[in-house]
């Protein structure tokens, strides 16, 4: 491997993240869309057993089971488990992203977001539950279960319509146009899910069951979530992803994911491996009544968000979303997005940061500048309970070095001199 | 008693800052030690075997900072650290005011300067050659301060840089001077029609101050690292200094510094002066004189700027051992006629190629002279204090002057040095008023060695011009003050050493 | 980049990686220098040499 080759290589990972223009083309269940059988479940992060995973995503684990039918009570859920009979996979590895604890089962109706361009496509489940209930922070309760069936009886094929007769909606362009309206797309995605809303409201009127649903329909996608968007940009971010996961030469990050016990990290001229550290304790403001002791670590998938060049890539473009996570001003978001360019391979023109003359969000993370500068990527996050299903702050996630380093060194190895 | 340590992860400092706040720290009250050092393996073990390692220090890694204290109390120590923190929260606090952010690479420096045309390298020597490489790919020259590189990566790093045809001026380069600019540590001279190609840091300092003072001025001063004349090195950047300098049409003639080649390049250097029309002197501090050689070889660095200086105003030239012979004489008489130093030399240099002059000067005068572990038995000493050996980790001395003050005091204790001959380099980098705290650690020395009924003659010289920051006069009269004999070059300095230590030696050197 | 520039092209223009004094000095003397903000690579030496030899 010749000096050359690997920054050519990189060269190569950006252009093909940055010529990305994904498009969300379906709904279907994600036995169909992801191949997903038996009793297989996918989970965020890298990969982790079951005795080994935190409360959120047992919570989760509990609540797919119970969807399924696999199992008629939570205590149940835990002896299947348990007894090895559930197969436990990284989304990551299956083409798909799960936010939080990113619990995906075969029934589970996942959206399908393709880029054309790049010839990927990737897939996360629309919604989880009422606030308060998700699936993703570990609720398995009656509310959460009633939810998820909504959503797979109502909402999903609701979707699918308004797609089979509006044909594919263009996410590239909505992210552009809400990122110059101030969101990241991780931890701010008012805009988006406005945009978003604003696509689906008409078409949705026919193609609601009736009007009853068509309003709760509505509601939860206007009123009851401004993060609604998150698993669209999760999705979009993905099948840009996925066009370099495997890029012989290059040094780029292909993959940041954590399960709240793991962060993880692959590459794209290492292909499947895992480079895995401790998941960090976020830093981050909290709701009223909850501190750090509270706190589940660094969890979720949506690390794809940094990982494409948005969310904590795009600090200086939100300057809402500072607040949202405790950022001290908008001068520290600004050396934010400064830093994250000293590791990036370049900037993304499609999604330019006026505040900064204009300058696309730092993309294509190279560990090579990682491991150099010491600096690594920051990532804005939610914040779960350690042992209650809810979400109770949001911050900003510095994960170890350790994984970076691992990384380069296995890459050495791979291409010796 | 009280050892306290705290740690600042992910918090680099460089070795100057760190310098400036552990001496800050010292000056506390109650404060007996303090060190301010990065957590490398070797600054640990400078921890223990200075009583100040604590179970906090010992996690630190290169890329934290450790800050110890001893102090007589608790709560001084507490202060102690407290200003610490207040020291460095204030030079961040002027360095955010500025409103610019600085970029954490070199890369990220390009973005801010896309037509950067050298890099000036001076991290320490295990991290130097990725930045010296990263420089010279992006197509800049390089000025590689650093040391403690190993031979083969300076093999590669100039290997590069001939087939980009940019200078890696290094590694261990102090000084250079490119277009009326002083990189590193450099003396304030004119601009002038003088070349140089110099393995030898403090040599090119010596040579460009005496061309300043002769009245003419520096062209180009082109620092190759101290190794390039090697076997291994084999003069590669030497070589394409020369031709650089050969074809530059605002110098008219070129001077060579350097310790003596290895023979294997000798004939090379030989032939690659040949093809130069200029005159050429080189200077390269003890080497046997090639028998017929088209240049002017000269053995020391004052000598180097007086024939140049005469080759570009078409006069004659010849050296002589004194400026001041008569001034000499006297003051060695007035010293043979109180008591007799009886001893042997130290020498303690900042600068390298000095330590090295002296030591050329000194052996055919007063015999062998114990210099980088050559002739270990030998009672007279020169020792160069910004050796790589003393250099890990800490400011070089020209700058962290304490640490060979430390070593004067304890020379003045010694029963067996009789004379101590020391340089004083001036310049931008260097200590902005080092004379005073030499001048007292000299008079200290000597006044322990007069207590036990030595006595301890001091012999300096001063690297320097009217222009430099420091004030050379001012120096010169510092150093007077406490009665040390200061001598206008290097040479004459080690001369009058030699004098010191054997007056019948007065036939040979003062008889002009 | 002038690969015809054997002498850097005058006025020098600088980037300094390390002695924050280096890039003093040179502002001193009216040079435009850029400092850099250096730390050491995570993982050490060893790392150090990897980095150069996969870097372009």
């Amino acid at each position: 491997m010749t000096a050359m080759n690997v920054g050519a290589a990189n060269r190569e990972a950006l252009e093909r993240l940055c010529r990305a223009r994904p498009a969300w083309t379906a709904v279907r269940p994600a036995r169909e869309a992801i191949g997903l059988s038996g009793r297989t479940l996918l989970h965020a992060g890298p990969p982790i057993e079951w005795k080994r995973m935190c409360w959120p995503m047992r919570g989760a684990v509990r609540a797919a089971a119970l969807f399924e039918g696999w199992v008629r009570s939570a205590e149940e859920a835990d002896a299947l488990a348990a007894a090895g009979e559930i197969t436990f996979v990284p989304c990551a590895s299956h083409g798909a992203v799960g936010p939080m604890a990113g619990i995906i089962s075969p029934e589970t109706p996942v959206l399908v977001v393709e880029d054309r361009v790049n010839g990927t496509s990737a897939c996360s489940f629309i919604a989880d539950g009422p606030w308060g209930h998700q699936l993703r922070f570990g609720a398995h309760g009656p509310e959460t279960l009633a939810g998820l069936a909504w959503v797979r009886d109502v909402v999903a094929p609701a979707f699918a319509t308004v797609l089979e007769r509006e044909g594919p909606i263009d996410l590239a362009s909505l992210m552009a146009q809400a990122l110059s309206m101030g969101d990241e797309m991780h931890m701010r995605n008012a805009a988006a899910t406005g945009l978003l809303a604003r696509r689906l409201a008409a078409p949705l009127v026919a193609a609601a069951p009736n009007a009853a649903e068509l309003e709760k329909i509505l509601r939860f996608v206007t009123r009851d979530n401004d993060q609604f968007f998150l698993a669209w940009s999760m999705c979009a971010a993905k099948a840009a992803a996925r066009a370099i996961e495997d890029l012989p030469g290059s040094t780029v990050v292909s993959t940041m994911a954590r399960n709240g016990i793991e962060f993880g990290i692959r590459v794209a001229g290492l292909g499947e491996r895992w480079f895995t550290g401790p998941a960090s304790v976020v830093d981050g403001l909290y709701f009223p009544g909850f501190t750090a002791a509270d706190a589940n670590r660094d969890t979720g998938d949506s690390a794809i968000m940094e990982t494409y060049g948005l969310g904590g890539m795009a600090m200086a473009a939100s300057p809402a979303v500072q607040k949202i996570v405790g950022a001290k001003s908008f001068a520290d978001a600004v050396q934010t997005t400064r830093d994250m360019g000293e590791i990036c391979v370049g900037g993304n023109p499609l999604f330019p940061i006026a505040p900064l003359g204009g300058d696309g969000t730092p993309t294509a993370i190279d560990i090579r500048k990682v491991v150099q500068t010491g600096i690594v990527p920051r990532i804005n996050t939610a914040i779960a309970h350690a042992k209650a299903s809810r979400m109770i702050g949001a911050g900003i996630a510095t994960p170890p070095s350790g994984p970076f380093v691992d990384a380069l060194v296995a890459f050495g190895e791979r291409y010796p001199a | 008693m009280p050892v306290r340590a705290t740690v600042w992860r992910g918090f680099y400092q460089d070795s100057v800052v760190l310098m400036h706040v552990a001496a800050e720290v010292r000056a506390l009250p109650g404060v007996r030690l303090a060190a301010a050092l990065m957590g490398t393996p070797a600054n640990h073990e400078l921890l223990s075997s200075a009583g100040l390692a604590t179970p906090d220090s010992k996690n630190a890694t290169a890329a934290d900072l450790v800050l110890a204290v001893d102090a007589a109390t608790d709560a001084e120590a507490e202060a102690a650290l407290a200003a610490a923190k207040g020291f460095f929260d204030e030079r961040r606090r002027a360095r955010e005011s500025t409103g610019r952010a600085l970029p954490r690479t070199l890369d990220g420096a390009l973005k801010q300067m896309p037509d950067a045309n050298v890099a000036l390298i001076s991290v320490p020597g295990d991290y130097a050659k990725l930045e010296a490489l990263t420089a010279l790919r992006r197509g800049l020259h390089v000025f590689l301060f650093s040391d403690n590189v190993p031979v083969g990566d300076e093999v590669e790093l100039k290997r590069l840089a001939l087939a980009q045809q940019r200078l890696c001026m290094g590694p261990d380069c102090g000084t250079a001077y490119l277009g009326g600019v002083g990189l590193g540590f450099a003396n304030v001279v004119p601009r002038g029609r003088i070349g140089c190609v110099a393995a030898a840091g403090t040599g090119l300092q010596a040579v460009a101050s005496h061309v300043a003072t002769l009245g003419e001025g520096i062209s180009h001063g082109i620092g190759v690292g101290g190794r390039d004349l090697s076997a291994e090195v084999g003069g590669m950047m030497t070589f394409f200094a020369l031709r650089k300098l050969a074809d530059d049409p605002s110098t008219d003639a070129i001077v060579i510094i350097a310790k003596p080649p290895a023979p294997e390049v000798m004939p090379q250097l030989d032939a690659a002066i040949r093809t130069i029309t200029k005159p050429v002197v080189v200077c390269a501090l003890g080497a046997a004189v090639p028998a017929s050689a088209p240049a002017t070889w000269v053995t020391t660095l004052e000598d180097a700027a007086e024939a140049a200086v005469a080759g570009i105003r078409g006069r004659a030239w010849a050296p002589r051992s004194f400026t001041d012979a008569a001034a000499v004489r006297s003051r060695v008489a007035a010293i043979a006629a109180g008591a007799r130093p009886r001893g042997a030399l130290l020498g303690l240099f900042t600068g390298g190629t000095l330590a090295h002059e002296a030591r050329v000067i000194l052996e055919p005068l007063v015999g062998p002279v114990n210099i980088d572990g050559a002739a270990p038995g030998s009672a007279h000493r020169v020792i160069d204090l910004g050796a790589d050996e003393f250099t890990r980790g800490r400011a070089h001395p020209m700058i962290d002057v304490a640490a060979r003050d430390s070593r004067i005091r304890e020379a003045g204790a010694a029963a067996d040095v009789a004379v101590l001959l020391v340089d004083l380099v001036l310049g931008r980098g260097a200590h902005p008023d080092p004379g005073p705290s030499l001048a007292a650690a000299i008079r200290d020395a000597r006044a322990t060695a007069e207590r036990d009924g030595r006595t301890l003659v001091a012999i300096a010289s001063v690297v320097g011009t009217d222009g430099d920051p420091q004030g050379l006069a001012r120096q010169i009269a510092e150093l007077r003050a406490a009665d040390v004999h200061v001598l206008p070059s290097s040479a004459q300095a080690a001369r009058s050493a030699a004098l010191v230590l054997d007056p019948r030696l007065a036939s040979r050197l003062l008889s002009a | 980049m002038n690969t015809t520039d054997v002498m850097p092209q005058e006025p020098l223009r600088v980037v300094n990686v390390g002695l924050e004094l280096f890039a003093r000095e040179l502002e001193a003397q009216g040079v435009e220098v850029v400092h850099v903000d250096w730390r050491p690579p995570a993982g050490g030496a060893e790392i150090a040499a990897l980095l150069g030899r996969l870097g372009d």
